[in-house]
């Protein structure tokens, strides 16, 4: 903790960054970014861009600021009264953080999905209809099943509960009601869909669909996701960032900062040093 | 345990010392689970000596002697376009007549007082509600006098001294007359359920306090659930966490141990003397029950509220709902049978308070149900109180009877709030 303070004061602590070969355009642009909890300070001018339709991932030891950061982008910070951001975020090249931006639009525009799967106590249709809804994105009942059909169809769950659409969200298997929270948050066609730990509650194999479900939606959608898996980062993320204490230490294409880190502490952590 | 365990586990488990203690443990277990046994043995056994001895003193209320007594109403002493107008008190004397024709004019009074001094009442209303009856010779129910009631349930007895007991042996003589001829029945006291309080304890009946205890109850919850929900919700997703709001969270946990009856003298200065209420009103009766229920409200919706899930919220949020759309579309459904136990059993306890509603004047003595909630009326713990003072001897079983009906209220509130949690609670 103090070490954070003593590179707070130098300013020593500089993000190394390695470019795309090929540069992809930037949906998200965030600069200088630091988030206090009250007096604690627990982000430290993070900066970083985040290419459009691909998967970016946050890696990092628990507690380094991941969630933090990535509840920025929606502003769910705003839900903690204690939780202060400074600095400039654009999402498409607006800054979210003006106070003329409606939040509901924004979380409208980029969405989220929990570490814990967290479905409403309600109808699997109700679910997926719930987003539409409060944006009135549809007025009738068809266009509602339409939306429903599709958003279940992309996070490829269709054939799993086509015939229990009005049975309760909860009573899926976990893996199911995760994707069955992708398909919420897909449902209100977002352009950046937030992912914090999607898999941390999940048997491998409900987290091998969803990895792969990942990266069917990258065409559409830009991806941001936590993770505390080094090989789930290696296997769905184009880039990934790599977080200490705080700190964004080096980002980069994600081949390139798993096979040639060029920060001694992000080659520590993916060897496994500490963790 | 490690410094003291011998190389060989089997043979420190096997060993003297750890058999002993291994009894030890399962003595300890034994004993605890004894107490636990005695403890609700005990408490069981108190609640089944209230039942018993209210049971036991109150379950003749549940049975009324009635005589049936043929009236003549004749067209002469009663008209049939006013059939309120009329004598009578001279009719049921001639019926009486008619069917003994034997008693002699020293002893007719004694045979009058046998039946409940508003039997002509009880004709009458009857014969209004139906004119037809007038000319006709109707046989008529009329419950019998209080110690006439008292005789044929055996409280008192015919082998006591004359002077000694409140029944003559002339009406003795009559009463085995009557039930020689099989005028004597002992229906279930419907009275019981049906009358308003009355001076004659064969009359009276709980309907004023049935009523009056709906009416406060229905104002109670219609102030306090509203209120107490919103303030809740208001303290719980909206406050700033500082000062002034530790104060008031601090001040309705107080409020909630306040004893009733300052609440009863607060409703008596300031809705009765400052605003001038009326006095004995259910509606004053429910504002007073509802300053007391309003803190537990308040307690229980929060709790509700703060156990539906912070993953829910953060879903809805996530989603894009507004603050008030998560709370009415997703937090408040959720805590809603949380919310509903509470409030029953808020009101339950609402329903058994006495001491405020004797300060705002809920003990008078109304003989009518009350229309409304401005009327004056008395509620069931209030009617209890009163009945209790009373001297007749036919008060005692409609005290223990009025108990056995607010309880079963109680009981059922209880049951249904039971039956509400295990039926809607949620697990996440
Ligand atoms: N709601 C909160 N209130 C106060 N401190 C918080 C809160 N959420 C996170 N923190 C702190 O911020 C730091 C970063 O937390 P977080 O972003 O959750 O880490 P990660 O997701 O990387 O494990 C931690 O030190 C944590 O204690
Ligand atoms: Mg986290």
């Amino acid at each position: 903790m103090s070490a954070v303070a003593v590179a707070a004061n130098d300013k020593a602590f500089e993000t190394v960054r390695t470019p795309d070969p090929e540069p992809r355009p930037i949906k998200i642009k965030a600069s200088d970014v630091s988030v206090f909890y009250g007096e604690k300070q627990a982000l430290f001018d993070v900066s970083i861009d985040i290419p459009e339709r691909a998967v970016t991932a946050f890696i990092g030891p628990s507690g380094c600021g991941k969630s933090t950061f990535l509840r920025c982008f929606n502003r769910m910070n705003d839900t903690i009264d204690i939780c202060r951001v400074t600095g400039e975020m654009l999402v498409s090249d607006a800054n979210i953080y003006d106070p003329r931006l409606d939040v509901v639009e924004l979380r409208a525009r980029v969405g989220m999905v929990f570490q814990k799967p967290n479905p409403f106590p309600k109808s699997i249709w109700d679910n997926i209809a719930y987003g539409p809804k409060i944006h009135g994105l549809a007025k009738t009942k068809a266009e509602f099943d339409v939306i429903v059909e599709e958003s279940l169809q992309k996070a490829g769950l269709w054939n799993e509960v086509k015939d229990r659409l009005h049975e309760p969200g909860t009573g899926l298997s976990g893996g199911q009601q995760q994707r069955l929270c992708i398909a919420r948050a897909v449902a209100v066609s977002p352009e950046v869909i937030l992912m914090d730990e999607p898999c941390s509650a999940l048997d491998p194999i409900a987290t091998a669909k969803v990895e792969e479900l990942i990266d069917e939606l990258r065409e559409n959608y830009t991806i941001v996701i936590v993770t505390h898996s080094m090989q789930q980062a290696a296997r769905v993320s184009q880039r990934t960032a790599f977080f200490h204490l705080g700190i964004l230490v080096e980002e980069g294409p994600t081949n390139v900062l798993f096979t040639s880190p060029k920060e001694k502490r992000t080659q520590d952590y993916i060897t496994g040093r500490f963790g | 345990m490690s410094t003291t365990a011998p190389t060989s586990t089997d043979s420190f488990w096997h060993s003297e010392a750890a058999i002993a203690r291994r009894k030890k443990r399962h003595g300890a277990d034994r004993r605890l689970q004894i107490f636990g046994i005695t403890a609700i043995t005990i408490a069981i056994g108190l609640l089944g000596i209230l039942i018993v001895s209210l049971v036991s003193t109150g379950y003749q209320a549940f049975v009324q002697t009635e005589i049936a007594l043929p009236v003549n109403v004749s067209s002469e002493e009663v008209s049939r376009d006013d059939p309120s107008k009329g004598d009578y008190r001279d009719l049921i004397r001639q019926a009486l007549h008619a069917e003994f024709p034997d008693v002699g004019d020293s002893e007719f009074r004694q045979l009058e007082q046998m039946l409940t001094r508003n039997a002509q009442f009880i004709v009458r209303d009857r014969v209004v509600s139906n004119p037809s009856l007038v000319g006709q010779t109707t046989t008529f129910h009329i419950p019998m006098a209080d110690p006439i009631d008292q005789l044929n349930k055996g409280v008192i007895s015919a082998e006591t001294p004359e002077d000694r007991r409140r029944v003559s042996n002339v009406q003795v003589e009559l009463f085995d007359q009557m039930e020689q001829r099989g005028l004597v029945s002992t229906p279930f006291n419907w009275g019981l359920f049906f009358n308003a309080d009355s001076r004659f304890p064969e009359l009276a009946g709980l309907a004023g306090a049935i009523v009056g205890s709906f009416y406060a109850l229905l104002v109670c919850f219609l102030i306090s659930f509203p209120v107490g929900i919103a303030a809740a919700v208001y303290l719980e997703e909206f406050a700033p966490k500082n000062r002034l709001t530790d104060i008031i969270e601090v001040n309705i946990n107080n409020l909630a141990a306040v004893p009733s009856v300052v609440f009863g003298l607060l409703g008596l200065a300031v809705f009765l003397n400052f605003f001038g209420l009326p006095r004995s009103a259910p509606l004053v009766g429910g504002m007073v029950l509802s300053l007391m229920t309003l803190p537990t409200m308040i307690i229980v919706t929060r709790a509700s509220l703060k156990a539906v899930p912070p993953s829910i919220r953060e879903g809805a949020l996530g989603m894009g709902a507004s603050k008030h759309q998560v709370i009415t579309q997703h937090v408040l459904p959720l805590a809603l049978p949380g919310i509903l136990t509470g409030t029953i059993l808020g009101l339950a306890q609402a329903l058994g308070e006495t001491a405020p509603l004797l300060l705002i004047g809920m003990n008078a003595f109304i003989t009518s149900p009350p229309g409304g909630i401005m009327e004056p009326a008395t509620a069931l713990p209030t009617q209890i109180f009163i009945w209790a003072d009373s001297p007749e001897r036919g008060f005692v079983a409609r005290t223990s009877a009025a108990i056995l009906v607010l309880l079963g209220f109680l009981i059922t509130m209880n049951m249904i709030a039971i039956f509400l949690r295990s039926r809607l609670e949620r697990r996440w």
